[in-house]
Order: structure tokens, then sequence, then C-alpha cells
């Protein structure tokens, strides 16, 4: 997938702008396609956006990433916005692509965790039948052709296992040790497969929290859609629990020597 | 290209969402006279990335039906999944398992009903015939099918599936003056075909590799033919006096 | 049985309070053959007294398996029992295409209750005219439920339902505080004690008139069962290893039989 929002869902193209090299991101026409577009709507593109979400299993559960912005096209419209949400008492679930939609999401699980509670009578929902319900909702809706337009992470820890897995508006599911959305995916994957592979059962909350600072600062470096203001969750035997938001220490000195991008010229 | 003109004068396109994706992948049966191998890689990849080393493409029916399924991942998830509603239905009704042709029949009648919103998946079925023979049935995403020897599907099937032509129908091979090709090969030569068939896709293939699962099936009463013998076979049937479902997990390179 | 006044519609109250309707289907329950259910630690079981038409006829089908982890046993119309046993299997499926989760059976058990209870009230329906007792494990262990058709469903140690079931009844009352303990062999003896007061005088259980459910391990007299204990029927020559196991009664003391029963012209 091109994992620039603005292309989620979209045919690959290989043979044009790969990278998204080109300044300004061709948005689709949206404009009317015959008699009857005013009837229903469906969803064509994504509208506020956010950015990548990233994920690691590690000795006592999950940690989980993602930054507070919420971007309107170029624009960094939103600068406090929450992307990880807690859901019921085992499972953190990290959204990237459409707030709004992620927004709807919210509040359908809100329901769904509602009805659990009130049935009160001990059964629950763990972090898997979260992820379950949420693939079906989204494989559901992307075969409606109206997607709900985000990759979604979903993290928890329940009855001694930890739980880690990846949903998006397709529909498709996996899961791995470690994960990400967006451009997380080409930046911050490897870094974290290479930290985090083979060590899930001796990573301490300390190591981990190094490896997700760090990639989180590399993510901010690269990721024009980004902002260095995020929140780390982490779902253990003790619960969820999310942090309040923090940034990493950056240096941009070297931003002085470089040459010949922009109006700098010499 | 059409593609390549310059932004300032690009008319408005329509671009609508796309509901398929590729996930990459290939999957393997082969027929045996009383037994079947299912196997296929665990990668699932999209583009250039890898989403996960470990997503498996071949799953158990029942004790005499394996499935495996390539191609659009969320499609072919939620197939099998159905597939096997469709089956618990059948044990509800009949207090059995469904026999292995009426299973190929239902799958190719799920795919078409879905004729023009297909799944976009590739089958391939192998199990245990009501006869005791080993079967693969292989079909297209809108469900035309048919029962073969051996088929490979997905990425890699247009790599492995001239191999199987030459080591198993023998295309191209001309028996010594006074022998003749066996009509079915052996079980550890399947496996070693089967294997080698995927150490040699993951080579040449930058969607194959991770890991393989091989499923085998026997038939009732058929002895293990030197399956006993392989290192790391696990048993997958939930009785030993039917047909048996074993499976044999073995790492690719994850370059 | 009589004919009452205020019975011709089960949504008018008699002037006692009653719903005649709904009583009356409780009497179609008791004219079933009598299913017993018992509850250990470990397992559930269910056993049940099969009748025959006649010499040239089959045994009727008194067990249905719902999914893995429930099974059920019923007293009273056959033809109900099917089509509340589809709906339960209904459910059942729709929890695992959902939730990747067996449901849990409290849960299944009230959905069919609040089913059940429609028909109690609305005009132009009628109850179902058949009990069930449910037995099934999840996350909180193994269960035991009877339903009814008055809506009504609990949860019980020991239960039976059908004609005579009483005399069964006030076996299980006399013994169900050593069932916790006991393992599945003696809970399935305890079960065919209790089957067997529900027999008329000349009858006794075999192979051809007694089925037994379980769900829960393996027992050693068993074969080919699934590691995770799912419920199994045995029926026929399966069961004759476990008729072996009852202790012979007393044959001077006749079986009491209370007013409540209804006796069966067979």
């Amino acid at each position: 997938m091109d994992h620039s929002p603005m292309n989620w869902g979209r045919p690959r193209n290989d043979a044009v702008d790969l990278y998204g090299t080109y300044p300004i991101p061709q948005r689709p026409y949206n404009g009317s396609k015959g008699s009857f577009s005013a009837g229903v709507q469906h969803t064509q593109q994504p509208i506020v956006t956010g950015t990548s979400v990233l994920a690691i299993k590690y000795k006592d559960g999950i940690m989980m990433a993602a930054d507070n912005l919420a971007s309107y096209g170029s624009l960094a419209r939103f600068k406090d916005v929450q992307r990880l949400q807690a859901v019921g008492d085992y499972t953190v679930i990290g959204a990237s692509g459409d707030m709004s939609d992620f927004q709807y999401i919210q509040t359908v699980l809100d329901e769904l965790m509602v009805d659990e509670f009130t049935a009160a009578d001990g059964h629950s929902l763990g972090p898997a039948e979260i992820h379950e319900y949420l693939s079906q909702i989204m494989y559901a809706r992307r075969s409606k052709m109206n997607p709900l337009w985000n990759s979604l992470l979903v993290g928890g820890f329940k009855d001694g296992k930890r739980f880690l897995a990846y949903v998006d508006l397709l529909g498709t599911t996996y899961s791995a040790s470690t994960l990400a959305t967006g451009y997380g995916s080409y930046i911050a994957q490897p870094l974290l497969r290479k930290a985090v592979e083979g060590y899930e059962d001796v990573l301490t909350e300390e190591e981990a929290l190094k490896i997700i600072e760090d990639s989180m600062k590399v993510l901010y470096y690269r990721d024009a859609r980004s902002l260095n203001k995020y929140q780390v969750a982490k779902i253990t035997a003790a619960g969820t629990s999310i942090s309040e938001s923090r940034s990493a220490e950056t240096i941009w000195s070297f931003a002085e020597d470089i040459r010949g991008y922009g109006a700098q010229t010499q | 290209m059409p593609d390549m003109v310059p932004m300032s004068v690009a008319q408005p396109q329509e671009r609508q969402f796309n509901p398929y994706s590729d996930n990459g992948g290939t999957i393997l049966a082969v027929a045996g006279a009383n037994f079947s191998v299912i196997a296929g890689d665990t990668r699932q990849s999209e583009g250039y990335s890898i989403q996960t080393r470990y997503a498996p493409k071949v799953f158990r029916l029942t004790d005499k039906a394996v499935l495996a399924v390539n191609g659009f991942a969320a499609d072919g998830n939620m197939f099998v999944k159905k597939v096997k509603q469709r089956l618990e239905w059948y044990r509800h009704a009949h207090s059995k398992d469904m026999p292995l042709r009426a299973v190929a029949r239902l799958i190719q009648s799920m795919l078409y009903a879905r004729r023009f919103f297909p799944y976009y998946v590739y089958n391939i079925l192998g199990g245990i015939e009501e006869d005791g023979s080993g079967a693969v049935y292989s079909f297209d995403p809108v469900g035309s099918y048919e029962r073969e020897a051996c088929r490979a599907a997905g990425a890699a099937s247009s790599l492995v599936q001239p191999f199987l032509d030459n080591q198993i129908y023998f295309k191209n091979q001309t028996p010594a003056p006074g022998t003749s090709h066996p009509a079915h090969l052996a079980l550890t030569d399947v496996l070693a075909l089967v294997i080698d068939s995927f150490t040699s896709a993951t080579e040449r293939h930058i969607e194959v590799g991770d890991g393989l699962e091989m499923y085998v099936v026997l038939a009732k009463g058929s002895p293990l033919q030197g399956l006993e013998l392989v290192q790391g076979v696990q048993e997958m049937s939930t009785t030993t006096d039917g047909e048996r479902v074993f499976i044999v997990r073995r790492n690719l390179k994850r370059d | 049985m009589f004919r009452n006044t205020y019975d011709s519609d089960n949504t008018v109250f008699s002037p006692q309070g009653r719903l005649h309707q709904v009583e009356y289907a409780l009497e179609a329950v008791k004219q079933g053959s009598a299913a017993v259910g018992l509850r250990s630690k470990s397992h559930s079981v269910l056993l049940a007294l099969k009748r025959s038409a006649g010499e040239l006829a089959s045994y009727q089908q008194k067990m249905f398996r719902i999914d893995d982890h429930v099974g059920i046993a019923i007293a009273g119309l056959t033809s109900d029992a099917r089509v509340l046993s589809n709906f339960m299997r209904q459910q059942a499926m729709s929890s695992r295409m959902i939730f990747n989760r067996p449901v849990p059976v409290n849960r299944l058990v009230s959905a069919m209750a609040d089913k059940a209870q429609v028909n109690t009230q609305e005009y132009g329906r009628r109850p179902y005219g058949v009990g069930f007792l449910v037995i099934g494990q999840d996350q909180s262990g193994p269960h035991l439920y009877e339903f009814s058709p008055s809506g009504n469903s609990y949860e019980y140690y020991a239960m039976s339902i059908g004609a005579r079931s009483q005399s069964a009844k006030t076996y299980l009352e006399k013994h169900y505080e050593s069932f916790a303990d006991c393992d599945l062999d003696e809970l399935i003896r305890h079960g065919l004690h209790a089957l067997r007061e529900t027999l008329q005088q000349d009858k006794e259980l075999n192979v051809k008139n007694t089925s037994i459910g379980i769900v829960g391990s393996a027992s050693p007299n068993e074969t080919g069962v699934s590691p995770t204990g799912a419920f199994r029927i045995l029926e026929g020559e399966k069961v004759d290893v476990f008729i072996k196991t009852m202790i012979p009664k007393e044959t001077d003391a006749p079986a009491p039989t209370t007013d409540e029963d209804v006796q069966m012209a067979e």
C-alpha cells in the first residue's frame, strides 16, 4: 500500500511518484459523477488524518505510541488529538487515517463495552475478541464500498497472554511482535523489528520505552505530517494506561548547513 | 504514460475506492494414492512490505479436508470462516463430516455466488475422498474447479507449477527403456518435492518466504508411510480411527 | 386435563393471575420422557430416556449438539425443540463469527428464554411445548441450566425434567452435595441412578433407550474425545460400559410416584 493517507485504499501505481516526491499530492476528483451523485455518498478519501501508530510486544505486555496531530491535508489542523483509546480493561486501540471514522469506531466500541458491562455475568471481551469484532466491521464496510478509512492497531493483555494485531480499511488483518501503520511501516518497522524480534520475552519496560521513543523521534524527523508531541500506552497484567503527552529531544542545528532546498539556493 | 503528465495540466480523474489488495505468498497441493499434501508459506506482504512473517494460509476444515487460500488475505480469511460454518451446519444436520467432493462443490457455489464481487482468492482443497484416494481440487476466484493430481497457486505459481509438471506428471521426461513412470509418488518423496518447491520459490520470489506449513492427510487405516520419521510432525486430527491430519513446519529464508 | 375459562388466549390472565396456556405448555414438557442433568467441578452430563413408538419404530432423539462446548437434552415436543436448537446453533455460530469466541452458556440460555417469553405475551402466538436441560463449559467452568417454555431459566447443580422427573429429583436432592467432587464415571452413574427412578416398574435402562451427553475431559471408558473435552453424545453400545457400572436397586421398595407427574400411557 502507498501509505500516504491521501492514497490509502487506491490501486498501487509503481509507474508514477512512488515515494510521493512531488510537493503537492494530487487530490482525487471528488465532484459530481453523474445524475445520481447527489444520492448516498460514500467515503472516497480521508479528510482529517492521523499519521503512524507504533506498537511492540515486551516482557510485561504491549507498548503503543501515536502522536497528537490530526492533519487537514498538509495543514497541521488539530494538535491535541488523542489517537490511543482504551477499550475495556484489557485493550488499547491506536488509529491512523481518518479521525472522524475513528471517532465513529470509538462510539461503536463504547456501545459494545456498555452492553458487555451490563450483562454483568463475569464474561468480558478481551483484545482478541475486540480485534475480531473490529475486523468484521472494517471488512463489512469495505464490502459495501463504504470503508472506514483507518489503519488500526489493537494491543492487549488478558489471562496472562499478550495480544497485538492490525486491521485496516480493507479488512486485512495480521499479527506480529512489532507493528506500525502508515509511514511508520516503512520508517519505524525495520528499527522495531531489529530491536524487538527475538527479545519479546526479555525486554523490560524501560528498554521498550527507549525503543518506542527512538522510533517516534526518527518518525518526527522524517514524516512531514507528524508532531513532536505523542502519547505512549502500555497494557500489562495491571491493566491499561495511556501517558500524558510528551516530546522527544531533537537537534536541528544541521539544518543550517543544508543547501539546495526551498528558497535557499546558495 | 498518461499518469506522467504534469499535474498542472492533469484532468480531473475519477478514482474510486479499491476494495482489493494482493497479499502475496504461494500455496501448493499434491495428491498421492492414499494421502494428500497441502502446503503454503506463512509470509503476508503488501507491495514491498512484509506485514507479518506468520499468517497461516492453510486450514484444516475436517479430518479429511484441508483448504489452502491465497490472494487477498481479508477475503481469504473470511471465506475460510464461512466455509467452516457451512461445514458445521452440515455436521449438525448429518452428524458426520462432509465428503471431500461435496466440500469441493460447496466451495464452487460459495465462490460463484459472489461472481460479480468476487472473493479475490485462489483456493486449493486437498484431502481424502470417500473411496480412500488422495485428492486435490483447485479453484479460480469465481468457482471454476477441477480435480487434479497437483496444483500450485499464488505469487510463485508460475515458478512452482512447471517444476511440479516435470516432477509429478513427468512432463518432458522419458523413462529408461523397459521402465515406466510411477502413477503415484511416495509420501516422503512428495514432502521433499514440496520443500524444494518452496525453498526455490523463496530464492526467486520476494513475496515468498519466512515459514512453510505442510498439512498431510492420510486415508483411513493407512500406515504412516515414513511420516513418523519426519522431524517436528504434529497430529491435528480429532480421532485416530478415521482419516488423520498432520502438520509439518519448516523455516524458509526471511530475506 | 381440565378445561379452564381463561385459557383460549395466552395474553389474558385468569382472575387468579395465571396464564393457563403457559401452564399447559409446562404440562407438555411433563409428557415427554425424562432427562437428567448433573454437574461436577470438571464436568457436566446429561442423561435421557428415549421412547420408541413401538417394536418396529426407532427411538426418538433426545439430545442435540449445539456447538463444541454446548449440548442439550429435551423433554416435550421434539419439533419445537428442533426450532429452538437451531436458534441456539445460530447464536453460537454468530458468536464465533463476530468475536471468534464460544458463546458464554448463560447468554445462550438467556437469549433463548427471552425468545420464549415473547410467546407468552404476544397475541396470536403459543408458547413452546418443550423444556431443555442445557450443559456447557466456558471460561467460568462447566454449567447446567434448565430452560422452560414459561421463559424462565435457572442454573442448577443437578436437575431433571419430563415424565416422572420428580422421582429423579428426589434422588438428586438426596445426593447432590457429593456431585461437585465426583469424577466423570461417578457423575454418570449418579445420573443413571436418577434416570432409573423415572422408569415404570417393569422397565430398565438399556443401550437402546439411554442417551448420555458429556462436556469435559474424557472418561477412561471413552475413546476419540477431543482434548478440549467437547460435547459428545453417547448412544448404543457406547453407553453399555456405563450402564454396567450401575448398582442394582433393592426391588422390594416400589419407586415412589407423586401426584404432580403425569402418567404416560405407553
